[in-house]
């Protein structure tokens, strides 16, 4: 399991890649339901 | 005329596409979880290492998609401001500003997972050459189009103004495209294209396929949420 997270050695570059590309597109999400609900 | 454009016509309304792009939203939203999470797993756990980059090359399951998104989002709307200009619906100008912010994001994911790649293979976060310059100015057109609709108050004049400068920065998506080939570049060349297929190992080139796949109907449910608000809003 760890070495699933240590890819390699480039565990950062590839986890901060997709953390913060799914972080984003979460937040994006968020936002939008913000503006449906707003009357 | 024929009946099949007066059901596209029909759908021009606002009023009625909204029930439409509701429906659109939740199956579209349902085939970008599955297909997302679908490519994801091919690509982390099917999927074998890298020869040459070991397991760094595994950004290239968020980063292409990206890109292509960031890209192809660019030219949706384009076209809808060609619509806007030929046909006078105001829908066209709502899916254009109801894309615009998604097309941005995509653009920034790109350029961020870019740079988290290029760092560990070439060496540097940043290189001013053709590909990654003519991304940036994605952006940068992305955030010009926000801007310049948000800062007009009139809605028509806005969208017209916004629908312009849509048309005119088009110009950058070949140039995006080509950049690799026109110019000395850093970075690589396509994996993937129509006429010579791929170079890629099959199941790389299905994971990443996957979640292009899922992006986009990401796209569109997202898209078709925002619409549904613009219409709400401005009907």
């Amino acid at each position: 399991m760890s070495e699933f997270f240590y890819m390699g050695g480039y565990g950062f570059y590839v986890w901060g890649s997709y953390g913060v590309a799914f972080a984003l597109l979460a937040i994006e999400l968020v936002l939008l339901r913000k503006r449906t609900q707003r009357k | 005329m024929t009946t099949q454009s007066i059901k596209w016509f029909w759908f021009a309304s606002p009023a009625t596409f909204y029930p439409l792009a509701g429906t659109l939203a939740r199956v579209t939203g349902l085939l970008a979880a599955v297909f997302t999470l679908a490519g994801l797993y091919v690509g982390f756990f099917v999927a074998p290492t890298d020869a040459q980059q070991g397991e760094a090359y595994r950004i290239i399951y968020v980063h292409v998609p990206a890109a292509w998104m960031s890209m192809f989002i660019y030219v949706v709307m384009a076209f809808w401001a060609a619509v806007g200009f030929a046909m006078q619906t105001r829908l066209s100008a709502m899916m254009a500003r109801s894309l615009a912010p998604t097309g941005a994001l995509m653009t920034f994911i790109a350029l961020w997972t870019g740079s988290l790649w290029g760092k560990p293979t070439w060496g540097t976060w940043w290189v001013w050459d053709a590909r990654l310059t003519s991304e940036l100015i994605l952006l940068f057109l992305y955030f010009g189009y926000m801007a310049l609709v948000a800062s007009i108050d009139e809605r028509r004049r806005a969208d017209k103004a916004g629908a312009l400068l849509l048309l005119v920065g088009v110009v950058n998506i070949p140039i995006i495209h080509y950049s690799v080939q026109w110019w000395n570049t850093l970075h690589q060349g396509a994996s993937v294209s129509v006429s010579k297929g791929s170079s890629m190992a099959p199941s790389m080139l299905t994971g990443m396929l996957l979640v292009a796949l899922g992006f986009w109907m990401y796209s569109i449910a997202v898209a078709m949420v925002r619409v549904r608000c613009e219409i709400r809003e401005n009907e």
